[in-house]
């Protein structure tokens, strides 16, 4: 930020006549003084250098022959893709509310005063973060291999009631049952760190008020909790959307495996790949996008006004701009001549 | 600490007009002995301040009063009954957290922090326990605590802002001043009805302009006969409003009496110290 003066030129000293050589200049009148704002020299230059990588990669897409986009347009909007993205859908959304309810109950148990519930959560957790999740899908899918029946009997004696496990657990059952044991288990951590991170006044207070344990859980602490829940439970659910690709190994038509089984059969490899990679892209935009506004849900009471949604802060710079113009059409009122008025 | 039982000696709650009884309550936090004996008892209506230097244990022994803090040793009781423990015989049954909770329904506390859910709204906050704890219907509850915030403002006399509190029921605890903030928490315990008032230090946090309007709060509730027991540096609330006025140093009950008795004629040494100190 630089101050200049009406006359830059002349020395400071002779535009303030009467103080120090030292002191700031005193124009004859200080609301004439123009602010001249920074400039970053080396911004426009990175711009530059980042808008030709850019275009470079953007020319590559259009021109590359190999990308085959006429391949990807015939199959991104297809039955069987679109079909398949709906399968990824659903393991996302089963597994992140199975996992998160599962998490949250973990969470509590790891935060309870009973040592039981505490060693319970606490090796629920060890185990299944210790297994990685596509050798743990696995094992599910071959349930039945290891327990061919299920039942409800006395333990270690006669059982009452069994099932073939085959019939049901299936594989959508299996896959959904994995991803949901394995997500709880990271879940219950992402929880826990919120929990802890409200402030144990809050907790006091619901105490002295007498509000009931589980109501205070819900109503007090989870709320809270949630701020510090979200950003990472976000991370996680998209890590999820992308990890329900590892399913393929049970031959679900989730949209990784379904983009394999065509390729393999047309040998399409990249722009199919292609495919999957825009489904992902689109996914993941929307659910960073929900993030964003449940966040925003969250974080009421927490700023005395909370800041406007990009959204709205696209319509405010729009109205500026229509204010703007509409200044300018104003017609101009002309300047009387000089020395007319005396 | 569960089903720990505690000796009692042959002496029982008193009912009469005590309203608040401490028998002999010791508190350690592992070798630190935070309370080592107190005695105290407060009648129906009364004002009693606890005075004394940070580290005497006076907060402490508030917050055993509502069972925050569990006591080690010796017993508390509310009205007659005793507080966190049932007792059969000669021995002390520690409650369920269910029914500590249902205890402290009676007991209204206020903390030095407010301690408000900031992602309450105002009215929430004060509705949140009847509705909860009380069962009492939404809109009831909601009515009773337009009152109390219509209470709170009326009674803060020589505000800065008359910004009524009662417009502020919708707003957030964060978009309100400190003493605002302290005024609804005092709503807030006020709203359960409770028979006792515990006031940890409500104005420590607050900034000196708005210390007062607390203040003239708490000498209104004092004005109509709620028992009270307040944890407090401010010696001039304390002489104008106390019927009691309680020293304590290093655990224990140091002297105790009316504010003119223990303020201006102290007779323990330790006492004549602080108050030099402090006045």
């Amino acid at each position: 930020m630089g101050l200049t003066t009406p006359s830059a030129s002349a020395p400071p000293a002779a535009a303030s006549p009467g103080t120090g050589p030292g002191a700031p200049p005193t124009p004859d009148d200080p609301a004439s003084l123009k602010v001249v704002p920074a400039r970053h020299y080396a911004r426009w230059v990175a711009a530059v250098a980042v808008i030709v990588l850019v275009a470079q990669f953007a020319h590559g897409l259009a021109t590359n022959p190999v990308w085959e986009w006429g391949v990807f347009r015939d199959y991104v909007l297809s039955e069987t893709i679109v079909h398949a993205v709906w399968v990824t859908l659903q393991l996302t959304a089963y597994a992140t509310v199975l996992g998160f309810l599962l998490g949250t109950v973990l969470a509590f148990m790891r935060l309870s005063r009973s040592p039981v519930l505490q060693t319970v959560a606490w090796t629920y957790i060890w185990i299944f973060r210790s297994i990685p999740m596509i050798v743990q899908l696995v094992f599910w899918f071959n349930l039945s291999a290891l327990y061919e029946r299920l039942g409800f009997g006395i333990p270690f004696g006669p059982v009452f009631w069994s099932v073939d496990s085959n019939s049901i657990i299936g594989t959508m059952g299996a896959a959904v049952i994995g991803l949901t044991l394995h997500q709880a288990a990271y879940a219950a951590e992402i929880v826990r760190g919120g929990v802890i991170a409200v402030d144990h006044g809050q907790l006091e207070a619901a105490a002295a008020l007498g509000i009931p344990r589980l109501r205070q859980i819900r109503r007090i602490v989870l709320p809270q909790a949630m701020r510090a829940i979200l950003p990472t439970a976000g991370n996680e659910i998209i890590g999820l959307l992308k990890g329900t690709s590892v399913v393929y190994v049970m031959s679900i038509g989730e949209l990784f495996y379904q983009v394999q089984v065509i390729y393999g059969r047309n040998g399409r490899v990249i722009p199919l790949l292609l495919v999957a990679t825009a489904w992902y892209v689109v996914l993941t935009s929307l659910l960073s996008v929900a993030q964003y506004y449940v966040e925003r849900r969250y974080a009421r009471g927490a700023n005395r006004t909370p800041p406007p949604t990009p959204l709205q802060r696209a319509r405010r710079f729009v109205r500026t701009l229509r204010a703007a113009a509409a200044q300018r059409n104003q017609p101009v009122t002309p300047l009387k001549p000089l020395g007319d008025s005396r | 600490m569960n089903d720990v039982t505690v000796a009692v000696e042959d002496t029982t709650p008193t009912v009469d007009d005590v309203m608040v009884e401490l028998h002999g309550v010791h508190k350690s936090f592992g070798p630190l002995e935070v309370l080592r004996g107190v005695d105290l008892q407060v009648h129906v209506g009364e004002v009693t301040v606890i005075l004394g230097p940070s580290g005497s244990g006076k907060s402490t022994l508030l917050r055993t009063i509502n069972h925050l803090e569990k006591v080690n040793r010796g017993w508390i009781s509310i009205d007659g009954e005793l507080i966190g423990y049932r007792r059969s015989g000669s021995k002390l049954h520690e409650l369920k957290e269910k029914d500590v909770l249902k205890q402290r329904t009676h007991i209204g506390f206020v903390f030095q922090n407010f301690n408000l859910f900031p992602h309450l709204t105002v009215l929430d906050n004060l509705v949140e326990a009847p509705v909860s704890a009380l069962r009492r219907p939404r809109k009831a509850a909601e009515e009773t605590a337009r009152g109390l915030l219509d209470r709170v403002e009326e009674t803060a006399r020589g505000l800065l802002d008359r910004v009524g509190l009662a417009d502020k029921a919708d707003a957030y605890p964060r978009q309100l001043s400190g003493g605002q903030q302290q005024r609804v928490a005092i709503a807030r315990a006020l709203a359960l009805e409770p028979k006792v008032l515990l006031f940890d230090e409500p104005t420590s946090a607050l900034d000196p302009e708005l210390v007062g309007e607390v203040l003239d709060v708490i000498k209104d509730l004092a004005g109509t006969g709620t028992t009270m027991i307040v944890v407090t540096h401010e010696i001039g609330f304390a002489r104008e409003v106390a019927d009691t006025v309680v020293f304590m140093d290093g655990g224990v009950v140091v002297e105790q009496g009316p504010p003119a008795a223990v303020l201006d004629d102290p007779q323990h040494e330790r006492t004549r110290a602080f108050l030099s100190k402090v006045l």
